[in-house]
């Protein structure tokens, strides 16, 4: 798993702000307010949020758009204590990640 | 193969746990849990009076043991009641389960008769919580949880159960194994290595230790090391007793309450060695004030907790047990003496204790005329106010385990129960619960749990018949604006101690004293003494709220600085 300075690295790299994190889960109904508990008690942004099932629904791929460059390693902490939490990477193609979904709120 | 009901698997997967103490209180969501509960004979059920007082029952036994404490509740108000212990759990790293009863799987999401979302309501206040959706389910779920409770940094559980889980029937061909925890994560050795230099080239190095050292057990090696190292140790309040009071390195407590000369050592120290500690707020003062001129090793097993508050020039994570045994070895000994000399040339200038506050209708002479009464081996018990923290000041606490207090979530209403708990855990030994008439007062219906189940408890109240800390702070704070901090009735505590069935004498009738008192304490039945104790008695010195740590207020000798 990547450190957070290498994240930020790789962000910077991409000359935006936007930092985005992929997760992968367990599937059950809990998981979401795990995470968006976790962001809301700890007082982190949370700009977007995509969820897919994955692997026959055994598992689930999370991408969490978190315009938090300061509290970003504290974040990736505390997503890797949550038992669910099998994998956090940062998604290089984050700001693309979005455009179809906001193109389809735009229409 | 095996069939069996949902709840017949929970009561023998907890006995296939070595569990054999269970605090809760049925109710119509748990009852198939209770009903195979009574068919087990190895489990003793020990009836609280509250849902809260059963969470703290079963954290005295964690606290005491540091193995898993297990509570039940049923849905709806049961499982609300409970929280406040399961957060306590939380903020101080508890090993706790909790099983809560649920309404039946189809009738979830209808706002059925006692029915709360208590997994929703968990999540913030659990390590991790479940909501099981089958009987099957339960041959995971429960050894799951004993893992994570005792996994690393340890915490609470929460297990939801409906009750058509409880008495759906299945079939299986083995047990599990019982959940165990994982084996421990060991530091990296470069950033050992340079620790250890960081170590060898300060002057004045402090180790500032918590319970991370009690949950990992390290209390030898942070006395190995700092008797090597010749570094002087300060605790917070979770880490009182790792270090024995008498050790001549032992700087007490630090922050809001600490001594004067503690929080001075420590705005001039160079290397603060943080261990098994959180960098909480009681403890650090202002943040970006805290040991100003000091670069920092922050070891702990939790990642999260390193760099969250304060920046660590060498972060360790891991064990932190196995971190300072790895480090010992590896350290330059001694050469110390200027800081160990300046060190006690503050603590004899800034005196915690001195003159009339040893008198024994003080609170600081009170408290130490009982821990020479008691047993070696007694657990001592707070609750959480100005009673808690004359404690925390001035008690001779000589080993890990040795003092049962609510750290984190400052929870009154914690006291009487843990004592419970820790008394079940060790019937043989004395507990000394000091509390104060307002925390008493917030589970004051457990007096009746701890005459049913005989519980060796020693209930010291110290009365001042108000809510000490809060008054305190508005005479500071708030222009003497006394408010909604005095009661305004007297209580008479030995007279309810008494309906409860409990032995109980009265230091302010005029007759007893307290040295007369040695075998009510020594009796092994549970007994009350109440002790009255002035208004205006305050705790000092204080850190004011926010301030930074050298900010403090009385104290003796204050006029020195």
């Amino acid at each position: 798993m990547k450190n957070t300075s290498d994240l930020i690295a790789e962000t910077n790299h991409w000359n935006y702000r936007i930092i985005v994190l992929e997760l992968t889960v367990n599937n059950h109904p809990g998981v979401m307010s795990h995470i968006c508990g976790l962001f809301s008690r700890r007082a982190y942004n949370l700009e977007k949020i995509l969820c897919f099932p994955d692997k026959g629904g055994q598992l689930s791929r999370m991408w969490l758009q978190v315009n938090e460059e300061e509290k970003l390693d504290q974040i990736v902490k505390q997503l890797q204590k949550l038992d669910d939490v099998r994998d956090v990477s940062y998604y290089p193609k984050g700001a693309e990640l979005f455009v179809g979904i906001e193109k389809v709120l735009h229409a | 193969m095996y069939a069996m009901t949902g709840a017949t698997i929970i009561i023998k997967l907890l006995e296939r746990q070595g569990i054999t103490t269970i605090a809760g209180i049925p109710g119509g969501a748990n009852l198939p849990i209770y009903d195979a509960l009574f068919a087990s004979q190895k489990i003793r059920h020990v009836l609280a009076r509250h849902e809260q007082g059963a969470g703290f029952i079963a954290q005295g036994i964690a606290r005491a043991t540091g193995l898993p404490g297990v509570c039940f509740a049923t849905s709806g108000p049961g499982a609300t009641n409970i929280l406040t212990a399961i957060a306590d759990a939380y903020l101080d790293s508890i090993p706790i389960i909790c099983i809560t009863g649920q309404v039946p799987l189809s009738m979830i999401g209808t706002d059925a008769f006692q029915e709360v979302d208590t997994y929703g309501m968990s999540i913030p206040v659990t390590k991790h919580n479940f909501l099981v959706r089958s009987a099957r389910e339960l041959l995971r779920v429960i050894p799951a949880a004993f893992r994570i409770a005792c996994s690393g940094r340890p915490g609470p559980v929460l297990i939801d159960v409906p009750k058509s889980v409880q008495t759906e029937t299945i079939d299986f061909e083995q047990w599990p194994e019982p959940g165990r925890p994982e084996d421990v994560v060991i530091c990296e050795d470069a950033a050992l290595l340079r620790a250890v230099s960081m170590l060898d080239e300060s002057q004045r190095p402090i180790l500032y230790i918590g319970g991370g050292i009690v949950h990992s057990g390290a209390a030898q090696w942070v006395r190995k090391l700092a008797e090597k190292a010749e570094i002087p140790v300060t605790t917070t309040l979770m880490g009182l007793g790792t270090i024995p009071v008498s050790h001549p390195l032992d700087l007490g407590m630090l922050g809001m309450h600490a001594a004067r000369s503690t929080n001075l050592a420590l705005e001039e120290c160079d290397l603060l060695i943080a261990a098994g500690v959180r960098f909480d707020d009681r403890a650090t003062g202002k943040i970006s004030e805290f040991c100003p001129g000091a670069r920092v090793i922050h070891m702990d097993i939790d990642p999260s907790e390193v760099d969250k508050l304060k920046t660590s020039h060498i972060p360790l994570i891991g064990d932190v047990g196995e971190t300072l045994a790895k480090m010992y070895p590896l350290v330059k000994s001694g050469g110390r003496g200027r800081w160990l000399a300046r060190i006690r040339d503050l603590q004899e200038r800034y005196p915690l204790v001195s003159g009339d506050s040893l008198s024994p209708r003080k609170p600081f002479g009170l408290i130490l005329a009982i821990s020479e009464m008691v047993e070696r081996d007694a657990i001592i018990v707070t609750d959480v106010g100005k009673h808690q923290m004359w404690t925390a000041q001035v008690y001779p606490f000589m080993r890990p385990r040795q003092l049962l207090t609510s750290g984190g979530l400052g929870t009154m209403g914690f006291g009487l129960p843990a004592a419970i708990g820790a008394s079940l855990a060790f019937p043989e030994r004395q507990v000394v619960c000091f509390t104060g008439d307002g925390s008493l007062q917030m589970n004051i219906q457990e007096l009746a749990t701890a005459v049913e189940q005989q519980a060796g408890v020693t209930i010291v109240i110290l009365n001042n018949g108000s809510l000490g800390l809060v008054r305190q702070q508005q005479g500071l704070f708030y222009e003497r604006h006394h408010f909604a901090s005095e009661y305004q009735v007297n209580i008479d505590f030995p007279a309810i101690a008494r309906g409860f069935g409990m032995q109980a004498y009265d230091l302010g009738d005029g007759k007893t004293s307290l040295q007369s008192l040695s075998g009510a304490i020594r009796d092994p039945r549970p007994c009350l003494i109440n002790v009255p104790i002035h208004i205006d008695e305050d705790v000092y010195p204080m850190v004011p709220p926010g301030a930074a740590n050298k900010e403090m207020i009385g104290g003796y000798n204050e006029e020195y600085v």
